[in-house]
């Protein structure tokens, strides 16, 4: 067995693992190299889903993405969970480890979504500290990836690249842009996705999210747009990507779906096409 | 204004609830349907959750109903940790006293055996012991025997006939429910969780067998029923790979 702890997530595209497309990526991966998990539906004790990620992570470079640590949470970081995610991550090995920009545990009560956050410096130095906390206890780094925002908080101090840029810099922690969250957030916010991506702290991204949306509108009728993970990759998104990858160079990138899964080949198709991005600047 | 998150879980949590003040929209008015996406999201994707969990609950009280079933219990009871994949242990506990579906008394003990499904799917896995000594052994040292069951394994006994509701709802041509009270052992064979009915006294042997010898749980299950089948019985634990360890 590779020993994946070494390496690195290929700079090529990866898929969020779906149970339903074990047999097809066993066969045929494509242009699928490497596979992200996401770290709470491998934390039973064995069974079906332990299994097959044994299986897979002896064949493809694996990464971690937890949904649940709350890493913005007011209160302390759940300490179970936080050992659960060790324990999955010293025996996968992953070749990334990542977590959200957002909180979901409040008073014990776990909400099951990426909830928003105030860039303020109160909320700067617990994240940081937050952030601390996991890299010691799991023991490496991890990949923070920025929010889809539908909303902002009045008592707000910076920008959120602001506050990623600072977060960096006091923990040492990289970056998961998803390129689908900054296009949905700047639609949102009545922003320019380009000025917020120019001020992205690039030098410290390891990987690249891209998913699909859900179009609504607001209570005024303005464009609101929302992560669904349950559609294809638009065309602006598309755009967006080819154009940081013309910057930023070869980078691990992964199709997001979630919701409504298609098929395998659908899946591949997409992951192709960020290949054939990939591929313009080799 | 600081909207500490307190005040935002008790918003996304509460449908009536007006977005607290603080949260706003590009132009600075209040976030409205904006922070309706979030508290979609939440009651959403437990809801999902939940009937991933309890698929046949759901068919019992059709969709339509299952989903404020979903709503009020997900409010009550929201996840204490972020294990989606075990959310819904408090629901038989909930159905219990739940005044909408009192007309089906057996749903609290149908979601149990959902419960122990589920924690069977995610169990650890483990080795069947090698039974093959059993055979050469005299009577008195078989019932001296302890069993170990593996940790898949699952007993869920009820006053209802809830293994024949889950067949009518599982299965193509399962026969008509009758009355009677099921025990029902869950055994993973492989990975795949499969609920058998047990015999009569087959309950009540399994139910010993966690912590007493052979010989304790044979005479329970013939105290519980006299024409208890100790073969029978054996051999579905055998068959779904349920013995772990022999000593």
């Amino acid at each position: 067995m590779l020993d994946h702890q070494t390496l690195t997530l290929p700079n090529a595209p990866g898929v969020g693992y779906k149970a339903q497309h074990f047999a097809a990526i066993w066969e045929d991966p494509g242009p699928v190299r490497w596979l992200e998990i996401h770290a709470e539906n491998y934390m039973g004790d064995g069974g079906r889903p332990i299994a097959q990620l044994r299986n897979l992570a002896e064949r493809f470079p694996i990464s971690v993405h937890g949904v649940g640590l709350s890493i913005g949470g007011e209160g302390s970081l759940n300490a179970d969970h936080l050992a659960r995610l060790k324990k999955l991550v010293d025996w996968v090995g992953p070749a990334s480890f990542s977590e959200h920009l957002a909180w979901s545990t409040h008073d014990t009560a776990f909400l099951n979504d990426l909830l928003p956050l105030p860039y303020t410096q109160a909320t700067l130095n617990r994240v940081a500290d937050h952030i601390d906390q996991v890299q010691h206890v799991v023991g490496r780094q991890m990949l923070l990836e920025n929010p889809s925002n539908y909303l902002a908080f009045e008592e707000s101090e910076m920008a959120e690249t602001e506050f990623l840029e600072a977060l960096i810099k006091r923990t040492g922690c990289g970056l998961l842009l998803d390129i689908n969250n900054v296009f949905i957030s700047a639609t949102n916010q009545q922003t320019d996705p380009r000025s917020y991506l120019n001020a992205f702290p690039l030098r410290a991204v390891g990987e690249i999210h891209l998913g699909g949306h859900d179009e609504d509108q607001d209570e005024y009728g303005v464009s609101l747009l929302i992560d669904s993970h349950g559609a294809p990759v638009v065309d602006p998104v598309w755009q967006l990507y080819a154009e940081v990858i013309a910057i930023m160079g070869p980078t691990p990138t992964l199709i997001e779906w979630d919701t409504d899964v298609p098929d395998w080949p659908v899946l591949a198709a997409e992951a192709s096409r960020a290949a054939d991005v990939l591929a313009q600047v080799r | 204004m600081t909207v500490g998150q307190d005040i935002f879980r008790a918003a996304v949590l509460d449908p009536a609830a007006m977005a607290p003040a603080g949260l706003v929209d590009p132009q600075g008015r209040p976030a409205g349907k904006r922070f309706d996406v979030y508290r979609n999201n939440v009651a959403v994707s437990l809801t999902e959750a939940l009937g991933q969990a309890f698929p046949i609950i759901r068919k019992l009280v059709g969709q339509t109903n299952f989903q404020i079933l979903a709503g009020t219990f997900l409010r009550v009871h929201p996840p204490k940790d972020p294990l989606v994949a075990l959310y819904g242990d408090d629901m038989p506990a909930f159905l219990e006293g739940f005044e909408s579906t009192r007309n089906l008394p057996y749903l609290p003990d149908m979601a149990r055996l959902e419960c122990a499904m589920r924690r069977s799917y995610h169990a650890a896995d483990s080795i069947p012991a090698d039974l093959n000594g059993l055979g050469a052994m005299d009577p008195a040292q078989l019932m001296a025997t302890h069993l170990t069951l593996s940790p898949a394994t699952r007993l869920i006994r009820s006053k209802w006939p809830i293994h024949g509701i889950w067949r009518a709802n599982t299965e193509k041509d399962a026969p008509k429910v009758q009355m009677s009270a099921d025990d029902v052992l869950i055994t993973r064979p492989d990975y795949d969780p499969q609920p058998i009915l047990l015999p009569p006294g087959g309950g009540a042997f399994i139910a010993q067998l966690r912590t007493e010898p052979l010989g304790s749980a044979f005479e329970a299950a013939q105290a519980d029923a006299p024409d208890f089948d100790l073969t029978t019985t054996l051999g579905l634990l055998i068959a779904g790979n349920a013995i772990a360890h022999v000593a």
